[in-house]
């Protein structure tokens, strides 16, 4: 699986997606104002604070000319991931439903949480079982999910909510306790927990390393076949 | 500051100078200063830049090392870690900027950190934080400062990528009119790409890189760092610096980028004192002169006078210099990284620093009086006669049992759970991290090829008020201690001397007696010193901040795999007291808690002990032998043990040596480890781990829970 | 002509900054203070005021969680 992980100004875990993603096949640095996404398989927008979250975060990210690219990748059913910073660009771009409001307690939040999976399929969770648990860091001042309360029921009910805060660990007041969504055909996913920093036995859990598991799965079997 | 106001006699006194300096100016140039002139001395010659009451006490501390790749007077030190790897660091303080605006004093004395590391090529991968206020009990003032330095350095560390990966924070009443904040930076380079700043090669081409020029910190370094906080400082707020962690993003990758790619002559990072300090000190270092043109630079605030825009201290800006043939890549590079450059001047022969601005000289001085002939004043040290602080609030009358001591102390401010602090910060991005904040004495970051490198930061100012040399030297073993715990051998130290005002004869000692102590348990160790900062006049109207050398320490270890932890790991496993601990409640937190000012004689320590003790130590985590080891440091072998199985979730049942103390202190040469009991045979065994209460017979029976909530409740209702 | 943009958080939505400086103004002796939000100004010379709305859909606010309103 080849996965071209977008650098803004200003992207931090960048470096971390890269080493994630050479985990499970070849990654690529995908320049903000560059518009060739080099033929991957996969795109990974990932942590850290590009434009210095100046506006709102993602607000001007979302408008980089490599975006536009990856809006038309994303549309011809191309696996897209969002991590914290890049989850809030997706949502900027309308490539997911919903918004990200300042952490209830206004501060910064570095925690392990545990996470449950809602859904134990699709390109990004299919390597894992419903209802299982990961344990993964959340690092991160505006990582409130919002969206209007028929939008989270629809949302739900056509379940495109794909991982929860478990009881007790939401860190920062997201509505229903939702920590990633993914689009209406399920190929764009978002979430505020870094996976990527949960792949390395040295530093703890390595429970990230079932979404990239998922997503080289989904793309063995649908792309390359 | 303008020329229109009283005579030119009257004008160096408001800008800081004395007059026996004005006059040392008026011989070295044989004529009067220009306005110019005389703002670029004042801030050279002020403390701050200076150095004027220590660098010749500096001269004490030991240097060398067999590792020592870039000692003292670079922007940061660095020592070789093997795999064709160094690693540059240095401690920092922004004390008084942070008493005026703590959220931008201490982003920015994070800013400034950051570039002195990779302004010497290296990659910034760690930050750590020494912090110092009044009690938070007390004063609200205190509790401000607290959370609002936190969130500065949480705000500037988290922006641009760093992980923030350890720290240390003391609540003393001492720190109330002056808080400290120390900021150490950590950074990566492959040796051929570490950079010098000296600026060489007559012809070769200046350029400023980074954020405009403004008018931030006008005056910050004289005003504010030379002379002690009085009434009014308010006023001061215009002259405070703004930190935008964005733009210090770009910038880095930025010049990490033209060093990769060789484009570089020198850098240099402009900090205090801005371009007069930045330029100088690289021409100094050179051998050579410069002639800067300031309608060059870009400026953010139309209609700069000359004299602001050679003093203004605007943050995320640095210099460096280039061959005319390279000068476009340069450029080419910056622009990519949407980093605004521009050419300002070129290196020359001769002695001559130039300021241009429309066409007309400025100001023109020889480099050597800038940066060599400001005068060294000797200091008089003389030891106080009478207690210099006053005895804090009894917390304790001595009638509390033990169990309820240690839950006193667990709860108490500088010994209780810092996570409501180091859940602001990100210890992680770069995927470094090994061992994170709790987990272990020291930071555990891995290094390429599978070893590691640890950091530490120490420093107990109520320990060096009571006796400054034994108290400075026992900075430089609990370093030293912490770095053992994880398996780390030291391998270089980087210091922050923060202290009073030396032209009083009893802060002098102080200064004095300490750097002696560091000095000394340094050469015992083979620690060398590798670069510092010293931050005076740290006073109030009712007196000095206790002495308060800060310690950081780097370390190495062949096996991030193998790094130590703290917590107990394992039901049955035997403990150990490692030696010689031979504590005592002189300068203690206990000490404090019942109300007693930091007066008495500190034990004594056996350097030569001490470094065989860390090796024992450092081998056996190596090994896997202990698996887990904790120095025993304030609240004594007590709240070690009560830490260790917090941190493990695991209780323990002890039994203490006759006679032995259990909130007594004797910071780095007590250790408490676990590990199976045939790894202990040899040493002292004093129980074992297991079940969920930590039972010290004859003492106290406490449910580890109860440890973990009180130790938890201490900070969390302050940050 | 230089025109203003308030922006301020949709009525509804939990706003943490306006909860935090309403607690924190009787705290410092001001009663009588309720309903605090807390938005953001933007400032902007501009050659077309009535393009404005547009900016703001597009970049200056996120219609799902912002309201505003243009002063010129």
């Amino acid at each position: 699986m080849k996965t071209g992980i977008v650098r803004f100004p200003g992207s931090c875990d960048d470096i971390d997606a890269l080493a994630a993603a050479a985990r499970v096949g070849e990654p690529v640095l995908l320049w903000h104002a560059d518009t060739d996404l080099q033929g991957v398989d996969a795109v990974i927008v990932p942590g850290g604070f590009s434009y210095g979250d100046y506006l709102r975060a993602g607000a001007i990210a979302r408008f980089a000319p490599v975006m536009t690219e990856v809006e038309e990748f994303a549309r011809g059913g191309g696996l897209v991931l969002g991590i914290c910073n890049g989850f809030q660009v997706l949502c900027e771009a309308n490539l997911l439903p919903g918004a990200l409001l300042p952490n209830t307690s206004l501060k910064f939040i570095f925690r392990q949480v545990e996470l449950e999976v809602v859904r134990g399929d699709g390109p990004f969770t299919g390597a894992c079982a419903s209802g299982e648990r990961l344990s993964i860091p959340v690092k991160h001042t505006t990582g409130r999910y919002y969206a209007p309360s028929e939008e989270l029921d629809r949302l739900e009910a056509a379940g495109q909510v794909l991982l929860r805060y478990a009881p007790g660990h939401n860190p920062n007041g997201s509505l229903r306790d939702i920590a990633g969504v993914c689009n209406e055909r399920g190929n764009v996913f978002g979430l505020m927990p870094h996976p990527e920093h949960a792949v390395d036995p040295l530093g703890g859990s390595t429970d990230g390393m079932r979404i990239f598991e998922s997503m080289r799965a989904h793309v063995e079997q649908h792309v390359l076949a | 500051m303008s020329s229109s106001t009283s005579s030119l006699e009257e004008r160096h006194r408001q800008l800081g100078l004395t007059d026996g300096e004005y006059a040392r100016i008026l011989e070295r140039l044989g004529r009067a200063p220009g306005d110019v002139e005389l703002a670029m001395l004042s801030l050279m010659w002020s403390e701050h830049c200076g150095y004027k009451h220590s660098r010749r006490l500096l001269r004490r501390l030991p240097k060398e090392g067999a590792h020592v790749l870039m000692g003292p007077g670079e922007n940061a030190g660095a020592v070789d870690v093997g795999g064709g790897l160094a690693v540059a660091f240095k401690v920092e303080s922004h004390n008084h900027p942070s008493a005026v605006e703590p959220f931008q004093g201490a982003a920015t004395g994070v800013g400034g950190i950051l570039r002195d590391v990779f302004a010497v090529g290296a990659r910034p991968i760690a930050v750590l934080d020494s912090l110092r206020f009044g009690e938070p009990s007390a004063s609200e003032r205190s509790r401000y400062l607290l959370e609002r330095a936190v969130a500065g350095i949480g705000h500037y560390g988290n922006s641009i990528g760093v992980p923030t990966v350890g720290g240390e924070i003391y609540f003393e009443g001492s720190y109330e009119q002056n808080c400290l904040v120390n900021a150490m930076c950590v950074g990566l380079a492959p040796h051929d790409r570490l950079i010098r700043s000296a600026a060489a090669g007559p012809g070769n081409v200046v350029i400023l890189l980074g954020a405009l020029t403004g008018r931030d910190g006008i005056g910050g370094a004289s005003v504010l760092a030379s002379a002690e906080l009085g009434e009014g400082d308010e006023a001061k707020r215009p002259s405070v610096q703004i930190g935008d962690p964005f733009t210090e993003k770009k910038l880095l990758e930025c010049c990490l980028e033209l060093l990769d790619c060789e484009l570089l002559v020198s850098l240099q990072d402009l900090g205090a004192a801005g371009l007069t300090s930045a330029a100088s000190e690289m021409a100094s270092k050179g051998g050579v002169g410069l002639t800067v043109d300031l309608c060059q630079i870009s400026l953010r605030e139309p209609g700069m006078e000359p004299f602001e825009i050679m003093v203004s201290e605007s943050q995320e800006r640095m210099l460096c210099v280039a061959t005319p043939e390279r000068v476009g890549e340069v450029l080419g590079v910056c622009e990519r990284w949407e980093v605004p450059a521009t050419t300002i001047g070129c290196v020359t022969e001769g002695d001559s620093f130039q300021v241009l601005h429309r066409g007309v000289v400025v100001a023109d001085l020889p480099v050597s009086v800038l940066v060599d002939d400001c005068p060294l004043y000797d200091l008089e040290p003389s030891p106080p006669s009478d207690g210099l602080y006053e005895a804090p609030a009894r917390v304790l009358d001595g009638s509390e049992s033990p169990a309820e001591t240690l839950l006193a102390l667990l709860r108490s401010a500088n010994i209780a759970s810092r996570r409501p602090v180091f859940e602001q910060y990100d210890p992680i991005v770069q995927s470094r991290t090994v061992r994170r904040p709790d987990e272990a004495d020291a930071a555990v970051l891995v290094l390429p090829d599978g070893s590691a490198i640890a950091v530490a930061i120490d420093g107990n100012g109520r320990r060096v008020a009571c006796d400054p040399r034994r108290g400075a030297a026992e900075a430089v073993y609990e370093c030293a201690a912490n770095l053992a715990c994880v398996g780390a051998e030291p391998l270089g130290l980087t210091n922050c001397l923060n202290f009073g005002n030396p032209e009083k004869p009893h802060v002098a000692w102080q200064l004095v007696e300490a750097v002696e102590g560091l000095s000394q348990a340094c050469e015992a160790l083979g620690v060398p010193v590798v670069g510092g900062n010293v931050s005076l006049y740290n006073e109030a109207p009712s007196g000095p901040i206790f002495p308060t050398p800060v310690v950081g320490i780097v370390g190495k270890l062949p096996d991030a795999g193998r790094a130590g932890r703290l917590g107990f790991a394992r039901e049955g496993d035997a403990i150990g007291l490692l030696g010689p601990f031979e504590p005592s409640l002189v300068g203690s937190e206990l000490s404090k808690l019942r109300g007693h000012a930091p007066v008495g004689e500190l034990p004594v320590a056996d350097a030569a002990r001490i470094r065989i003790l860390h090796q024992g130590i450092r081998a056996r985590v190596r090994s896997g032998s202990f698996r887990s080891a904790h120095d025993i440091a304030e609240g004594g072998v007590a709240t070690a043990l009560a830490e260790c199985c917090i941190a493990g979730d695991i209780g323990a049942t002890a039994r203490l040596p006759r006679g032995l103390d259990p909130f007594g202190e004797a910071p780095g040469r007590g250790f408490i480890v676990s590990g199976p009991a045939e790894a202990l045979a040899g040493f002292v065994m004093i129980g074992s781990v297991g079940g969920d209460r930590l039972v010290i017979d004859g003492l106290l029976d406490l449910a580890v829970s109860d440890l973990h909530d009180a130790r938890e409740s201490g900070l969390s209702e302050w940050v | 002509m230089r025109a203003r943009v308030l922006v301020r958080p949709k009525a509804g939505i939990l706003d943490p900054q306006g909860q935090a400086v309403e607690r924190a103004l009787p705290a410092l002796g001001f009663e009588g203070v309720r309903n605090v939000h807390v938005g953001r100004l933007i400032e902007l010379d501009v050659d077309d005021p009535d393009r404005l709305p547009e900016m703001c859909e597009r970049l200056l606010t996120n219609p799902l969680i912002e309201d505003y309103e243009i002063e010129r």
